[in-house]
């Protein structure tokens, strides 16, 4: 069960009129390394890791819902105020065609989300690495996308998520280091 | 043309908003959403109008006709 606060995790300002840039920030929201794919990912794992990382899995998925809204309010921000030919002028028909003003979770590229992209192999360590894999990912991807918009305000957004993503992934890197020695100990049932 | 069939709102604008305002945002409801049961012996279009509206009765014609956007 999930608790709801009706605000973001961090504020989302866009000050430039830059409906491309809406293109490009939807690979976070609908892409194979994107904050939907690892919210899902953390989230299904957990059931199946030793109860000591549980919590760690609930909790960083849970932020990466919050995360999923703020890349949402970036996207709709940049569209929802610009006509359809400028949507195309942008190189977003292909988007208007399907989906109209609506958010779709796809990637950069159009390719719509894929249940692959959270993936489950059954070994906590191999999971473990799959997931910070992932954190290193996405904050490379966050790195990109900043890189490509001279908006200093939704850099100063995008640099918060990258920020999360590298204590994502410290934090499961831990993770790993706990189920190491969790190994080791000796345990008497 | 029929502007009775569009339905506008207005969505929450801030005044950081990055672009400028494109409101009101607007959806149709045709006329068919009114119709659920067809009654027999509606008016009927001449053949030639007909073909052109692309159905055979005036009242479940839409001209999907909103203006401009920025309108």
């Amino acid at each position: 069960m999930w608790v709801y606060e009706k605000k973001l995790q961090y504020p989302v300002r866009v000050s430039k009129c830059d409906p491309q840039m809406a293109k490009l920030l939807i690979e976070q929201y609908g892409g194979a390394d994107g904050e939907l794919a690892a919210a899902l990912r953390y989230l299904n794992q957990r059931y199946t890791l030793p109860d000591r990382v549980i919590g760690l899995l609930t909790d960083i998925g849970t932020e990466e819902f919050a995360h999923l809204e703020m890349i949402a309010t970036m996207v709709y921000k940049l569209t929802k105020d610009v006509t359809p030919m400028q949507l195309r002028e942008a190189g977003l028909g292909g988007h208007f065609a399907d989906h109209g003003y609506d958010l779709y979770p796809h990637n950069a590229a159009g390719t719509p989300f894929m249940a692959p992209y959270f993936a489950a192999k059954g070994d906590p360590i191999t999971d473990l690495y799959e997931d910070i894999a992932a954190e290193e990912k996405a904050r490379a991807t966050y790195q990109w996308l900043i890189e490509m918009t001279d908006d200093v305000d939704l850099q100063d957004s995008l640099k918060f998520l990258r920020q999360r993503e590298v204590i994502h992934a410290i934090r499961f890197r831990e993770a790993v280091e706990i189920l190491k020695e969790y190994n080791d100990t000796q345990r008497v049932f | 043309m029929d502007q009775t069939q569009w339905r506008f709102y207005e969505t929450y604008r801030s005044p950081y908003d990055p672009c400028p305002p494109l409101e009101p945002k607007r959806f149709i409801v045709p006329p068919n959403q009114y119709i659920v049961f067809q009654p027999e012996n509606l008016p009927q279009c001449t053949p030639m109008q007909a073909l052109q509206l692309g159905t055979l009765w005036p009242v479940l014609y839409s001209p999907y006709d909103h203006g401009d956007w920025r309108g």
